[in-house]
């Protein structure tokens, strides 16, 4: 397998008093999909936008397809061409419709002519399911197809990783299954993602590794088999078993 | 009724052309002010401590004088460190500046109700921070300032009646002529308050045609929400 193609070495960050996460170390390999799971406030959300630079880390570096892009001459917009992100509130462009939300960064930022936009951007939606609802604005769409245009907006990017910051956390239940289903293709697909979610079900099935995270460091990393059947740690343990109380009853219903 | 309607028969050359130069003033005052008032709220909102300091200056002075204050400064005061202006610069100017920094608050409410959030999301695909304001916070913010905003047109209409005071042959100007050539302020001036009247109705029209023109279903749900 080649180098990794996204590198996370040491990572810290800090507001004033608070660590956030300190020291954080992690390998992404193309194709690969790993899933970050930890209780709340462990600096999982954080440590997606540091990546996608939209927070500053303090210290530490970050490595996509072998270029530094923390050092001080990479170009954050540049980087962030190549790192799609997907929100927990989706965060659609609310004045545009569908097709023009994922269009939107095709022609303002890789300046393709508008037919070739359009017709990539109508490709992405078709990916997610969504060609029937171009001409849809945000406010007439449903939340799990919001987020299925939000994760077609990246995608469109052509992005060498995709991030998903807790996709379906805002989704009502019957919902959450439409965007986990499109998460799965992609992975199918070998996106290579980068995943922070509540979604045992999903990590189990589809991740390739899970990545356990609490109070700002990583605890313990591994296949979705070992990490549910074999964790090393008691805390991994205590919070597998605590979330798939909450969570995880249907799966263990299957 | 106090000879209204002779008074419309009568003078209605000189009451059309003084509210052919009110409404003048009013867009001309709408349109400077719009730009000032566009550049002041981004440059209080996302400027760096210069340009924040320099918006909120402009809006607190302007905003903190009387209108009539600042005309009387442009076109009284400024002669004195020589340079003159006429009448209708005064006028326009000061009833620019003025507007502009009410405009600049409305404007600034709704930039930041569009919130950081649209911002990152433009961020995310590799945007600029000044391409994600044009692209992705200024059509949203525009539009959620229109109800707001909408007060303005009405206000500023009203405000250039002050600039009689400089003989700017505008509406109120000519009911002051009026007045004095017939002996009769009462219907002189209860002429121009129709006029005055007919006006705010047809921009209050216009203003609820324009909001719902640029609508985006679903959009002012979003916008209450956030």
């Amino acid at each position: 397998m080649d180098s990794p193609i996204l590198q996370a070495k040491n990572l810290t960050k800090i507001y004033g008093q608070n660590v956030i996460f300190q020291d954080i170390s992690l390998d992404v390999n193309r194709g690969e999909t790993i899933v970050v799971i930890g209780p709340s406030g462990t600096g999982k959300s954080t440590l997606l936008r540091c990546i996608n630079l939209l927070t500053p880390i303090n210290s530490g570096q970050i490595f996509l397809n072998g270029k530094e892009i923390t050092a001080p001459e990479a170009s954050e917009d540049k980087v962030r061409q190549q790192v799609g992100m997907v929100f927990q509130n989706f965060l659609l462009f609310n004045h545009l419709t569908a097709l023009d939300n994922v269009m939107i960064g095709l022609s303002k930022v890789k300046k393709l002519p508008k037919a070739q936009a359009r017709e990539k951007a109508l490709y992405e939606l078709n990916r997610v399911g969504l060609s029937d609802r171009a001409d849809h604005y945000p406010g007439q769409l449903s939340g799990g197809q919001q987020q299925r245009v939000g994760i077609a907006r990246a995608l469109a990017m052509d992005p060498s990783v995709m991030l998903f910051d807790e996709p379906t956390s805002a989704l009502d239940p019957e919902l959450i299954g439409e965007v986990l289903g499109v998460m799965e293709i992609l992975a199918r697909e070998h996106m290579t993602m980068l995943v922070v979610t509540h979604e045992m079900g999903f990590a189990r099935e589809v991740a390739n590794r899970i990545v356990f995270m609490e109070k700002g460091s990583i605890v313990e990393q591994g296949s979705p088999n070992d990490l549910f059947y074999h964790p090393q740690h008691e805390r991994t343990r205590e919070f597998l078993w605590k979330i798939t109380e909450l969570y995880g009853k249907k799966d263990e219903e299957e | 009724m106090s000879g209204v309607l002779e008074l419309f028969a009568r003078f209605w050359p000189q009451l059309l052309q003084g509210a052919g130069i009110t409404l003048l003033l009013t867009v001309e005052g709408l349109a400077a002010g719009l730009a000032l008032g566009l550049l002041t709220a981004l440059g209080r909102v996302y400027g760096n401590r210069f340009w924040r300091g320099l918006a909120i200056g402009y809006v607190e002075i302007f905003r903190g004088t009387p209108l009539l204050v600042q005309l009387f400064l442009l076109y009284y005061g400024l002669p004195g460190l020589g340079i003159t202006l006429s009448r209708e610069w005064s006028a326009f100017l000061a009833l620019g500046l003025n507007s502009g920094a009410y405009q600049a608050e409305y404007l600034r409410g709704s930039l930041l109700a569009i919130g950081s959030s649209q911002m990152m999301a433009g961020r995310a695909i590799g945007m600029s921070k000044w391409q994600t304001i044009r692209e992705i916070i200024l059509p949203q913010a525009l539009r959620l300032a229109i109800p707001a905003w909408a007060n303005e047109p009405v206000s500023l209409l009203k405000s250039t009646a002050v600039v009689f005071l400089i003989a700017v042959p505008e509406l109120m100007a000519q009911g002051k002529i009026i007045a004095a050539r017939t002996y009769n302020p009462i219907g002189a001036y209860i002429t121009v308050a129709i006029v005055y009247l007919a006006i705010v109705y047809l921009l209050d029209a216009f203003l609820k045609w324009a909001e719902v023109r640029v609508k985006i279903p679903g959009f002012e749900a979003e916008g209450k929400k956030a």
